[in-house]
């Protein structure tokens, strides 16, 4: 309990020194997962919602390969972008290994089947009215599945939430292609496995706290932009 | 809204740094969290104005990481392989940096007998011979390298026995696993010295002062004929600047948050 309350403590004091490098920790695995997730959206919005809307051949088949993927153990997609990126791979030539930019696309990669999967669950959830009568009123294929993902906006923001969630969770995938590096590639998850690694509990733990403050706060700001219509997916 | 996705998207792109002007050092966990680099590299980066950006991981890996050109400089304590690394074309430029020494440690509770033994080996035998449980890194590490050492000198195959863990995991980590299970283990005196008063460990100095744990550091660059990407010419100048009088100096200057001195420089 003592050692509970000691964390807790820490992790207030460590919140309100606003401390250079905690700030830059996680303001860092902010843009990571951000913009990682973004990528992922771009990739996956289209696909969950054309398995969804249309009648592709294989259909049962991709998703099907799209659940399984959503269970992809991080780590060992750290170690196939790292086999990638890596100087002897075949996409050594862009030196990414060991930057910011290999994190994203480690991340970007797990969080598009997520995406694909949650966003197509929504989309099939909508009443196919919807398509039905946008097309009857003159609508495109794109202007009508626009409509359904109008309709579907909330399960989709909370599929990307979900997503979002994830990235920021994990170390596996980050920690290989990062490498760790003080004050180019240390994220919120990787600073805790170092610091329990060498004994740093309380710092550990506190940065645990913190981790779960900072997604709090990205989830609560999402979901009041949602209520006061600042999200109205056009 | 659009406009805020746009912008919000931009920003991200641009905020995400895709190079960096910097070398590449592989080094070891237990040099990266003993705190040295932190103290040294502003140092290095004042003088030259270069970042050194190390990855921390077990000493084989450093080794096979920097052979595949994920790394321009190695700094890692195993001479043997790096000496070998140098004779197959991998490296160039060695030098010695720095030493520290092992440990053997063990339960607090456990007699004074063993430094009487004399020989680190000697004291491997006992432990085997009485199946005292003993944790081993288990990771290809510098650590892991010198304790399989010790116990091809004592003439032992640990492997396989119940007593003899191996946890494939950092120092710190393997170290409480030790002390929760009341078993031995060798550690670097860096480590050690971190963890000791922490109130993680209930364990002890069990033999110390064998020249056989004597722990050798080096540094070398990645040989620029197999990986023409390598950055030579700030890797070499990294290497000149660890064995310079200022580079040695900011070594032996270097103590950890409890005054102790962990490394000492021995580039002559």
């Amino acid at each position: 309990m003592d050692f509970i309350l000691e964390s807790t403590k820490q992790a207030f004091l460590l919140i309100t020194s606003f401390d250079n490098e905690l700030v830059s920790i996680i303001v860092l695995s902010l843009k990571v997962s951000g913009l990682a997730l973004f990528l992922a959206t771009i990739i996956g919005l289209p696909i969950g919602t054309a398995i969804g809307l249309y009648r592709i051949k294989g259909h049962s088949f991709i998703i099907t390969v799209l659940h399984t993927m959503m269970g992809l153990p991080p780590v060992t997609v750290g170690l196939f972008v790292y086999l990638f990126l890596s100087r002897s791979g075949p996409l050594g030539f862009l030196g990414f290994l060991y930057t910011p930019a290999a994190m994203v696309i480690a991340q970007m990669i797990l969080a598009a089947p997520i995406v694909a999967s949650l966003v197509h669950s929504a989309i099939i959830n909508v009443d196919p009215v919807i398509k039905q009568a946008s097309i009857t009123l003159g609508a495109t294929p794109i202007q009508a599945s626009m409509a359904v993902i109008r309709e579907a906006r909330y399960g989709i923001i909370s599929s990307l939430l979900a997503g979002f969630g994830r990235l920021m969770a994990e170390v596996g995938a980050v920690i290989i292609v990062g490498g760790n590096i003080a004050g180019y590639t240390r994220v919120m998850t990787t600073t805790i496995a170092l610091e329990t690694d060498k004994g740093n509990f309380e710092l550990a733990v506190a940065l645990g706290i913190v981790l779960l403050l900072v997604s709090f706060m990205v989830n609560a700001a999402t979901h009041y932009a949602q209520r006061t219509s600042l999200i109205p997916l056009t | 809204m659009k406009r805020v996705m746009l912008v919000l998207a931009t920003f991200m792109l641009l905020a995400i740094p895709a190079f960096a002007e910097r070398i590449i050092c592989a080094s070891t966990t237990s040099t990266q969290n003993s705190g040295l680099f932190d103290f040294i590299l502003p140092i290095f980066k004042k003088t030259t104005g270069i970042d050194v950006h190390v990855i921390a991981v077990g000493t084989g890996a450093a080794l096979e990481m920097a052979k595949r050109g994920d790394a321009d400089v190695v700094f890692v304590h195993a001479k043997d392989l790096e000496l070998q690394g140098i004779k197959e074309g991998h490296f160039i430029n060695r030098h010695d940096v720095m030493y520290n020494d092992f440990v053997i440690v063990g339960p607090r509770s456990s007699g004074s007998g063993f430094q009487g033994l004399g020989k680190a080996s000697n004291v491997f035998v006992k432990i085997a011979d009485k199946k005292y449980p003993f944790v081993s890194r288990g990771d290809n590490s510098g650590t892991h390298r010198k304790e399989l050492s010790l116990w091809g000198k004592a003439g032992i195959s640990p492997k396989g026995n119940d007593w003899y863990m191996e946890v494939g995991q950092g120092m710190s980590k393997s170290l409480r696993i030790a002390s929760e299970k009341h078993a031995y283990s060798i550690t670097d005196r860096g480590t050690w010295l971190s963890i000791k008063d922490s109130g993680l460990l209930d364990m002890k100095i069990v033999f110390e002062g064998d020249p056989l744990l004597f722990n050798q550091y080096g540094v070398m660059a990645v040989n620029p004929d197999k990986h023409s990407h390598v950055k030579i010419r700030e890797a070499m100048a990294f290497i000149e600047w660890l064995i310079s009088e200022e580079g040695q100096a900011a070594i032996g200057s270097f103590k950890d948050g409890k005054g102790n001195q962990l490394f000492t420089p021995n580039a002559n």
